[in-house]
């Protein structure tokens, strides 16, 4: 039997579960799922919670332009963010700006972003990239546009929290500075998820599924946060749920 | 600064001299694309072009047209539109100098550029790749606490600062609203020009709820009337990006010669400088 819900309803489940206990969250471009997940745990909060999504009228309350983000989350006024990657690898390492060698690269992506800022600066960054293949998840990035780890001498008081993918999720341990597999989503096995992955990683004996969305959660997805999110991302909210 | 701002598309675009520091906002600030057009259409070269912090299509085309040298920006993206191609390209067959950044680098530059400041510097960073590549950056210690290392980076100083507003009056004020990088921009740059969906007889400054929203005259050295001035990216607040046209750009963008058939058409001849 097929779930009774979409990938991308579970990966807003799963976000809105890590996004517990935050006061700020900041959404940047072109992350449609974070998105959703930060206004489904906004909800969750009864709007204890604030969300700034990039890109958003209605959920940017900033009147000092694009700097903003980063003189927030330089004061420590933004407890999670999200950051993917082209590749990622075993350290915490991303790469937004090439495979190959740099200039000239083989694959070249649009860039780093504020990734090499946010990265050592906000508390919880969540990295999320759906697609789990050997091509992402690699052993050593090209190029690092931000580094997972910094020595000890290195202002750093934020860093990666764990890495969530189409198939599973990791979190980091920033003194093993390693990820370890806490969870595999449902339909997948801890066997695909080595099969996939480029890095190594800790893995304990038994890895649980990832829990998947209640019927309660899902009627608050589909509703309320669907016509929330629509107001950033139409295309993605007309789709997304099963 | 100049008496007498107001003035037309071409003689703005004509004032743009090549070879000159351009600084120019992300989609969402409002991007002179009427403005970009007339510095295609007049073969414009040798841009330093900064871009605040992103760029998109504006950034592709000038590339894609043989108009920039050095691009100093965190990234190019038509974000679901797909790949920035003649950005691309031009990255690996060297035809440009890219220096690569991050957002709030370019922010941080262009304040140190606005106080006047030979540099400025800045949390995060270090181990990034960025650094490493950035000739221009340095690592220093912090004078005030020995042991903590912190990145320098030098001011940037725009010749010119071009963006499309909403509106401005004829003393030459512009309103940008909360779109404070534009302010930022202006402030930095040695000029500023700025094209303008409608010119307003009132003065922007009678109203104090709109002062706050306003890059005053004293910055802005041109100022050139362009409806729709930001087509086909969008003013928000005003009209959205016009969707069809931009994935047409991308689709014929891949190619050169479909690059130079798309830019063909937008300039309305035959030809295009090569």
């Amino acid at each position: 039997m097929s779930p009774a819900y979409s990938r991308a309803e579970l990966l807003v489940a799963v976000i809105a579960g890590l996004l517990e206990g935050c006061r700020h969250v900041v959404v940047g471009a072109s992350s449609p799922i974070p998105g959703a997940a930060a206004l489904l745990r906004r909800e969750l909060d009864e709007g204890a919670m604030r969300v700034t999504i990039l890109g958003s009228n209605r959920y940017n309350a900033y009147t000092n332009g694009g700097v903003e983000t980063f003189d927030l989350a330089a004061q420590g006024r933004v407890d999670a963010f999200f950051l993917g990657g082209g590749q990622i690898d075993g350290q915490g390492n991303i790469n937004l700006v090439g495979t190959g060698s740099y200039p000239a690269n083989d694959v070249r992506w649009p860039g780093s972003f504020g990734s090499a800022y946010l990265y050592y600066l906000v508390p919880k960054v969540i990295l999320f990239r759906e697609e789990h293949t050997r091509r992402v998840l690699v052993p050593k990035v090209d190029f690092i546009s931000a580094p997972g780890v910094s020595a000890p001498e290195v202002y750093r008081p934020g860093g990666p929290y764990g890495l969530l993918t189409g198939l599973a999720w990791f979190s980091f341990d920033k003194h093993r500075q390693r990820f370890r597999l806490e969870s595999v989503h449902p339909g997948h096995s801890v066997e695909e998820i080595r099969d996939r992955t480029g890095f190594e990683f800790d893995c304990p004996e038994n890895v649980p599924f990832t829990r998947a969305p209640g019927p309660e959660m899902l009627a608050l997805i589909r509703g309320r946060i669907r016509s929330e999110i629509a107001e950033t991302y139409p295309r993605f909210a007309a789709t997304f749920a099963n | 600064m100049n008496q007498q701002p107001i003035c037309t598309l071409r003689e703005l675009a004509a004032a743009v001299a090549d070879g000159v520091k351009l600084v120019v906002p992300a989609d969402a600030c409002g991007v002179a694309m009427a403005a970009t057009h007339e510095l295609v259409r007049r073969g414009v070269r040798g841009l330093h072009l900064v871009c605040v912090p992103t760029s998109g299509l504006q950034a592709d085309i000038l590339i894609g047209a043989g108009a920039v040298a050095t691009l100093e920006t965190s990234a190019v993206t038509l974000g679901e539109f797909g790949p920035a191609h003649r950005f691309i390209d031009a990255v690996r067959n060297h035809r440009i100098r890219v220096l690569d950044s991050t957002c709030p680098a370019v922010h941080a530059a262009l304040q140190a550029g606005q106080k006047g400041l030979p540099f400025i510097p800045l949390r995060g960073l270090i181990g990034s790749d960025l650094v490493a590549r950035r000739d221009d950056w340095k690592v220093i210690d912090n004078p005030f606490q020995p042991g903590d290392p912190i990145v320098a980076l030098p001011a940037i100083n725009p010749d010119i600062a071009l963006f499309h507003a909403p509106f401005a009056d004829r003393s030459g004020n512009v309103y940008i609203g909360r779109k404070r990088e534009l302010l930022t921009m202006a402030h930095a740059s040695k000029q500023t020009f700025v094209t303008v969906e409608a010119i307003t007889d009132r003065n922007l400054f009678d109203d104090p709820t709109m002062a706050a929203g306003v890059v005053p005259a004293i910055y802005v050295s041109r100022i050139a009337l362009a409806t729709n001035g930001a087509w086909p990216i969008g003013l928000p607040g005003h009209y959205g990006s016009d969707d069809a046209a931009i994935s047409r750009y991308v689709q014929l963008a891949k190619t050169e010669d479909g690059f130079r058939s798309w830019v063909n058409e937008w300039l309305g001849e035959a030809a295009v400088p090569a």
